[in-house]
């Protein structure tokens, strides 16, 4: 009975302190994306480069891509980018850009200064497909299979481990 | 004359500009209350402990645009509220339905209340248990052995 009164409260505090250890190692602004394995939402933007040429998902059918939301404006952008020109010159899979509320001049500016991985890049002006694909920060990625389903959704820049653990072997097993 | 003329339109301009920064021009007060208690249930997901009635982030900004530009068409809280959802996730919500994934969120006080009123009651019983029965025993072996003393030396009470 002693000992009972010792171990309850060591039990509760190993307890609480395995929720807050694990919980130190979450990210809380990684919000489950509600989006995975549904359809990749639907629209149809002007291009970055070429104002006059539209694109739409539905051009991707049959392809595994990766749909980056990028912006001029936007820091870690910059972390990502060396990893998606990397990506583009292995060519593995096309890269399609949506360029984010941002300046057309201001978009194509980057992409001239740090190289262009993007196979092209829908332009976004006022954020509305952004939204509709549930965009909260910039970047985020989303790697979409043949059938227009989304798969899975990096939030915040792509690292060499995410690329590495998670995205292409989930490129490997789509395209097969 | 012309530059005076030129200022002014260069004044106009920036006015024009700050007016698309601004939200709305002429605020609706049906729209912009429905739009204040739709707000306040959602949580902006750029700054994650303010609402989208409160934020300032450019997200909340689109977003309380987004649910004006659907009020003017007529839907319905409940729509408004799926569209939301249906982009961000239950997150999105305040006050998220109750489902498997919630389960714990929404009952985790009420048993942890449940816990610590048992514990607490446990406690009392306990107290009372040993502030009642102990005393009897005692008294009545003790009383025995008192009388026995007490009759040995000849004594009465």
């Amino acid at each position: 009975m002693k000992a009972l009164r010792f171990a309850i409260p060591l039990a509760i505090f190993i307890a609480l302190a395995i929720f807050f250890a694990v919980g130190l190692t979450r990210d809380p602004r990684e919000v489950p994306s509600p989006f995975i394995d549904k359809p990749a939402p639907a629209f149809k933007l002007a291009q970055l480069h070429e104002a006059s040429r539209v694109f739409t998902p539905e051009d991707m059918k049959g392809k595994v891509w990766l749909l980056n939301v990028w912006a001029s404006w936007c820091v870690s952008c910059r972390v990502e980018h060396p990893l998606l020109v990397d990506m583009s010159r292995k060519n593995l899979v096309p890269i399609v850009g949506l360029n984010y509320k941002d300046r057309r001049e201001d978009g194509v500016a980057w992409l001239t200064k740090f190289g262009n991985p993007y196979a092209l890049s829908a332009y976004d002006v006022d954020g509305r497909v952004g939204i509709d694909y549930g965009v909260y920060g910039v970047p985020e990625t989303f790697v979409i299979d043949k059938t227009g389903v989304i798969r899975y959704k990096q939030i915040g820049p792509i690292t060499q481990e995410a690329l590495d653990n998670t995205i292409l072997p989930l490129i490997r097993k789509l395209s097969a | 004359m012309r530059r005076a003329l030129a200022g002014l339109l260069m004044l106009l301009a920036s006015a024009l500009a700050f007016g698309q920064a601004e939200e709305v021009a002429k605020p609706d007060p049906v729209v912009e209350a429905r739009l204040k208690a739709l707000g306040d249930e959602l949580r902006c997901l750029v700054c994650q402990n303010q609402t989208i009635a409160d934020s300032s982030a450019p997200l909340a900004l689109d977003l309380r645009n987004q649910i004006r530009a659907q009020v003017a068409q007529g839907r319905t809280d409940e729509q408004i509220r799926a569209y939301m959802v249906e982009r961000y996730g239950d997150f999105v919500l305040y006050r998220p339905p109750f489902k498997a994934t919630t389960a714990l969120l929404w009952a985790g006080p009420f048993v942890l209340i449940a816990i610590g009123f048992g514990i607490f009651l446990m406690m009392v019983r306990r107290k009372r248990a040993v502030a009642t029965a102990p005393r009897e025993e005692v008294s009545s072996q003790r009383r025995a052995e008192l009388e026995k003393l007490l009759a040995e030396r000849g004594e009465t009470r």
